[in-house]
């Protein structure tokens, strides 16, 4: 199996842990990810507010490079950018005004859109293309015991919801199951994690990341298992602000794919699980219990 | 029938604010109302009303961080995150937006970065941003960057494309395709008046 990658600039950044953790678990599950050529920043959240046919014009020349590969689908995990390149295709199909400007600015420069090509998150792809049997035999390590609070946060799930149920999805809960880790009830998996706000407006956005995370404690959650690094930023770093101004609520947080890499048997020190500011170590956790 | 309601009615994606029906659904699952100085029912029909200096320069339309939680529960199908973008966009243009308030800072700062180099180096845009913003602030956030570097991820060389040129001309392209229509909207209205 073959798929273009789009890894966005976080993941070159502060969610480097999680392409560390996702290319060998791809590899593991036998899947060629082909990095597109030269990709530029998809416009995120923040370019939308300012010029959203410009925001376009930015993530059509991604989708216009992925095309030129000649793969169907394109695989991107961070939750932002998967958003942004499909609200682009939406906007690029439905809207003729977009669509004018972005064919005509994207000729200048020789490249060619036909809209052929699919923006799908891992999640998905692993679930749903690969299959949990597939996941299943290769769990070396299952997760037995641990307590994982599934989150999947806002952006993969809204306003396309094209894999999952909008309510109460069950994508990654199943997904932990299939690795032997017991999830628990977390009615707030899709609660927003305070986005940049955590950045701009610290009294409002830390307050939404301390909800998350004392739900995870309340749920005796051992660890938060999530599918964005702007969400990971938020659940991870602010532990020491959030207990000064509130309360301690020291439930470590890491991404889904780290979690598949422990149980794949492969050694945590190429899972990027030293990038965490509030460390998950599984082995203490292991003896402790 | 003119006016500011209509004019963003008008804009693709937005139109479904017609049909609003006030019942308060958004004000109730947003995570961020308590926050905001009118709820998003309030702006809805704000908007429809025409209190375009009111709804520009309120903190809401900053404070939505794109959640889409009413946009997938509005019982009419009102995209109302895409309505908020719609009028940060107007407030950015109209130079309405509240001083001081580091929030359209930071998207334009992201903006230019973006456009610049082609990547997002995301501990450079927060270092331009508390500068700019919040130069004493920056020393609350010592312990954070220390962490940052202490696990690799801080980084202060900026990440950037080969195609940064084709990017600049594609901007370009659309700059031009907007002035052509705009002098074409001109020249439509003189020849009306004539």
């Amino acid at each position: 199996m073959k798929f273009s990658y789009f890894p966005g600039c976080s993941l070159r950044g502060t969610g480097r842990a999680y392409e560390e953790s996702l290319l060998p678990v791809m590899k593991a599950l036998g899947v060629e990810l082909q990095e597109i050529e030269d990709w530029n920043c998809c416009g995120a959240t923040a370019y939308m507010a300012v010029d959203e046919v410009k925001a376009c014009v930015m993530a059509s020349r991604d989708l216009a490079l992925a095309e030129k590969m000649g793969n169907d689908e394109v695989l991107t995990p961070c939750s932002a950018c998967y958003l942004v390149l499909n609200k682009a295709k939406h906007y690029i199909e439905d809207a003729p005004e977009v669509s004018e400007v972005v064919h005509k600015s994207l000729s200048t420069v020789g490249l060619k859109l036909t809209g052929k090509v699919q923006v799908r998150h891992p999640l998905d792809i692993i679930v749903n293309k690969i299959g949990l049997d597939e996941v299943k035999k290769r769990v070396k390590r299952p997760l037995t015991g641990l307590k994982v609070a599934p989150y999947y946060g806002c952006q993969i799930i809204r306003p396309y919801c094209t894999f999952d149920d909008q309510a109460d999805p069950k994508t990654m809960d199943r997904l932990l199951e299939a690795l032997g880790a017991t999830v628990v009830k977390f009615p707030l998996k899709t609660k927003c994690c305070g986005g940049s706000l955590t950045g701009t407006l610290p009294q409002v956005g830390l307050r939404l990341a301390y909800i998350i995370l004392k739900e995870a404690k309340k749920r005796q959650a051992d660890v938060i298992s999530t599918v964005c690094s702007l969400c990971l930023f938020n659940l991870d770093s602010y532990h020491d602000k959030i207990s000064s101004r509130w309360e301690p609520v020291a439930v470590p947080t890491v991404f889904f794919t780290q979690l598949m890499g422990l149980a794949f048997g492969i050694p945590e020190d190429q899972l990027g699980l030293n990038r965490n500011i509030l460390p998950f170590r599984l082995k203490e956790l292991a003896s402790a219990r | 029938m003119k006016g500011f309601g209509r004019e963003v009615m008008n804009v693709p994606g937005c139109e479904q604010l017609e049909h609003c029906i006030q019942c308060g659904t958004c004000s109730g699952v947003c995570p961020l109302s308590i926050y905001m100085d009118f709820s998003p029912r309030q702006i809805m029909a704000m908007v429809r009303s025409d209190f375009k200096r009111e709804v520009l320069s309120s903190r809401t339309i900053w404070l939505c961080a794109s959640c889409y939680a009413c946009t997938v529960e509005c019982p009419r199908q009102i995209r109302i995150t895409d309505i908020m973008y719609e009028l940060k966009q107007r407030a950015i243009q109209e130079g309405f937006y509240p001083k001081g308030f580091s929030i359209p800072v930071l998207a334009r700062e992201f903006v230019n970065m973006s456009r610049n180099f082609g990547r997002i180096t995301e501990s450079l845009l927060v270092m331009k941003l508390m500068l700019k913003t919040n130069p004493f602030g920056a020393f609350g956030m010592w312990k954070l960057g220390l962490g940052l570097m202490r696990t690799g991820r801080f980084s202060m060389m900026p990440e950037s494309i080969k195609g940064q040129k084709d990017l600049k001309k594609m901007m370009e392209t659309v700059d031009q395709i907007s002035m052509d229509k705009l002098r074409k909207q001109t020249e439509n209205k003189v020849a009306e008046q004539k």
